[in-house]
C-alpha cells in the first residue's frame, strides 16, 4: 500500500511538472505586466487540476496495459514471417491511437466550439486518424523498401502545397495544426517501437536512420486527409444546397465546384 | 503599434458539471478507446496466435485511460481553454505588441525546455554525436525554435496573413537548409519538430490563438486563430539544422 501511494505521488508530481512552466509563465505575466489576479480562479484552478489528474490516469493506464503489449506486438509483427501483416498493423494502429490522442481532442473541441458545430469534432478526428493510418502504412513500406526518407516527405509536401489553394480556406490552418498534434502521447511510443523493430529485422536497414521517420509521415498525411475531407464536405454541401433550391427536374445536375458556400 | 489590436469581450459560457453530460462524455471516450482494444485483440489472437499476457492489467489500464481522458477533457473546457482565452483578451485590451510577443516566445520556450520527450531526444543526440552536440544546447535550440514559432504565429494572427505562405515558405526553407546541414543532424532536426508540442501546451496555445483572433477586428477565429501548432513543429527543424551547420 505504501509503495502504491508512493508510485501515485511520484506519477502525479511528474505530470504536475509538465504544467509548472505554463503556470509560472502565466503567473509572471499576470503579476508583473497585468498586475491583477487571474479571472475566475474558482473554475480555472480546479480545471487545471482535472487536466493534471486526467493526464496522469491516462498515461498510467497506457503504461499498465497497452504500451507493454503494444510494443511486444510491434516487435513480433516486424519479424520476417509477419512482414505482410505489418502494413495492416501500422494502418490500424495509426487509426486507433489517433482517435484517443488527447491533444487532438483538444484542437477538435476548439474547432467545434468556434464554428458553433459547423465543424464537428468526430469527423475531423476521423479524418486525422485516417491520415495517420495512411502515413504509417506508407512509412512502413518505405522502411521495407529502404527508399530515402526525404523523397517521400518532399513529395508529400508537394501534395499539400498543390492541395492548399483548392481547399476551403477556413480549413487550411486547422489542417496544418492537425499534423502537429498527432505526434503526442499515445502514438509516438508504439510507432517508434514498430519502426525500430522493422529496421532491426530487415537486413541492410539502419535502426537509427530508418526506424525514426515514421513520425514524420504521421504528421504529414493528416494535412492531406483533413483538406481532402473539407473539400469533399464543401462539394457535398454545394450539391445538396443546389438540390434543394432548384426545381426537382434539375436536381440530378452536379453543382459547380466553385459555388460560394458557408463551408462545411 | 496598438492600432490593430482591438479588444472585444470573449464570452465564457459557464458549463455546469452535469451528470448526464459527464456520462455522454464517458460514452464518447469509450468509443474512442475501443478501436485500440480491437486492434490489439485481433492481432494478438488471430495473427500472432498468442494468449494475452496480462489480461487484468490491460483491462484495468483501459479503465484508467477512459477516466483519465474524461477528466482531461472536462479540465480543458473548464481550465486551460478559459485560461488561454483570458490571456489573449487581456493582451488584446492592453494593445502592447512587444509584451504579447514576449509572452508568446516565453510560453513556447518554457513549455518546451522542460519537455521529457525532448530530454530523451537531446540525450540521444549527445550520445550519437560523441559530445559534439551538447544536450543542453540542443534543448535550448529546440525551445528557442518553439518560442520563435509561437511569437511569429501570433504576429501572423495580428497581421492576418494566410497561414500557408508561412508553412510553405518554411518547408521550402527546410528543404534548402537540409542540403547544407551535416547528415548526422538531419534526422534529429526532423524529429525535434515532432516532440515539441506537449499535451498541456497544445490546448493552451490553441485557445490563445483562437482568443486573439476573436478579439481582433477583422480576424476570423477559424482562418486566423489556428496554425500556431503547425509553426511550432516547423521552426525547431530549422533552428536545429542551423545549429548543426554552426557546430560542425
Amino acid at each position: 500500500m505504501q509503495g502504491l501511494i508512493e508510485d501515485i505521488l511520484s506519477g502525479l508530481i511528474s505530470t504536475t511538472w509538465d504544467v509548472v512552466p505554463v503556470v509560472a509563465v502565466i503567473g509572471f505575466f499576470q503579476i508583473v505586466y497585468f498586475r491583477k489576479a487571474l479571472e475566475n480562479p474558482g473554475r480555472v484552478v480546479p480545471g487545471i487540476i482535472l487536466v493534471i489528474v486526467g493526464l496522469y490516469l491516462f498515461v498510467e493506464g497506457l503504461n499498465i496495459g497497452l504500451f507493454p503489449l503494444g510494443e511486444t506486438m510491434a516487435r513480433q509483427l516486424s519479424e520476417p514471417e509477419f512482414i505482410g501483416w505489418s502494413y495492416l498493423f501500422a494502418f490500424s494502429l495509426g487509426y486507433a491511437t489517433t482517435m484517443a490522442e488527447p491533444a487532438l481532442i483538444a484542437v477538435a473541441l476548439k474547432a467545434e466550439e468556434i464554428t458553433a458545430g459547423g465543424i464537428r469534432e468526430r469527423p475531423l478526428r476521423t479524418a486525422v486518424a485516417i491520415g495517420v493510418a495512411l502515413g504509417l502504412t506508407v512509412g512502413v513500406h518505405r522502411i521495407i523498401e529502404g527508399d530515402p526518407l526525404h523523397w517521400y516527405i518532399i513529395a508529400g509536401y508537394i501534395v499539400v502545397v498543390v492541395q492548399t489553394p483548392f481547399a476551403p480556406k477556413e480549413i487550411v490552418a486547422l489542417a496544418y495544426d492537425s499534423g502537429g498534434v498527432t505526434t503526442s502521447t499515445v502514438t509516438v511510443p508504439l510507432v517508434a517501437a514498430l519502426g525500430i523493430g522493422l529496421a532491426s529485422n530487415i537486413p541492410g536497414r539502419n535502426p537509427i536512420i530508418d526506424g525514426f521517420g515514421l513520425i514524420a509521415f504521421a504528421s504529414l498525411f493528416p494535412m492531406i486527409t483533413v483538406m481532402s475531407y473539407a473539400t469533399m464536405a464543401r462539394w457535398w454541401a454545394d450539391r445538396s444546397t443546389s438540390d434543394s433550391n432548384e426545381p426537382p427536374s434539375n436536381s440530378h445536375e452536379p453543382a459547380p465546384a466553385s459555388a460560394p458556400t458557408k463551408d462545411t | 503599434m496598438p492600432s490593430f489590436l482591438r479588444a472585444s469581450p470573449v464570452t465564457h459560457e459557464a458549463e455546469p458539471l452535469v451528470l448526464s453530460r459527464l456520462l455522454k462524455n464517458l460514452a464518447e471516450i469509450v468509443r474512442d478507446v475501443v478501436p485500440i482494444i480491437i486492434v490489439v485483440a485481433v492481432f494478438q489472437i488471430l495473427i500472432l496466435r498468442q494468449p494475452f499476457p496480462d489480461l487484468v492489467g490491460i483491462l484495468w489500464g483501459t479503465v484508467l485511460v477512459v477516466f483519465g481522458l474524461m477528466l482531461f477533457t472536462q479540465g480543458l473546457r473548464q481550465g486551460l481553454f478559459p485560461l488561454g482565452e483570458s490571456m489573449a483578451y487581456q493582451f488584446a485590451r492592453r494593445g502592447n505588441l512587444w509584451w504579447l510577443l514576449l509572452f508568446a516566445f516565453t510560453i513556447g520556450y518554457a513549455t518546451t525546455i522542460a519537455e521529457p520527450a525532448l530530454l530523451a531526444v537531446a540525450d540521444k543526440a549527445a550520445d550519437i554525436s560523441d559530445g559534439a552536440l551538447s544536450q543542453l544546447a540542443v534543448r535550448n535550440v529546440v525551445a528557442a525554435g518553439v518560442g520563435i514559432a509561437i511569437a511569429l504565429g501570433v504576429l501572423r494572427i495580428l497581421l492576418g496573413h494566410p497561414i500557408h505562405y508561412y508553412i510553405i515558405g518554411g518547408y521550402a526553407l527546410i528543404v534548402a537548409v537540409t542540403f547544407f546541414a551535416p547528415r548526422e543532424i538531419i534526422g534529429l532536426a526532423y524529429d525535434s519538430g515532432g516532440v515539441t508540442t506537449s499535451t498541456v501546451t497544445v490546448p493552451l496555445v490553441t485557445a490563445l490563438g483562437v482568443g486573439l483572433a476573436s478579439s481582433i477586428k477583422g480576424r476570423n477565429p477559424l482562418i486566423d486563430g489556428f496554425g500556431l501548432i503547425a509553426l511550432a513543429s516547423l521552426v525547431p527543424i530549422l533552428t536545429v539544422m542551423v545549429y548543426g551547420i554552426v557546430v560542425y
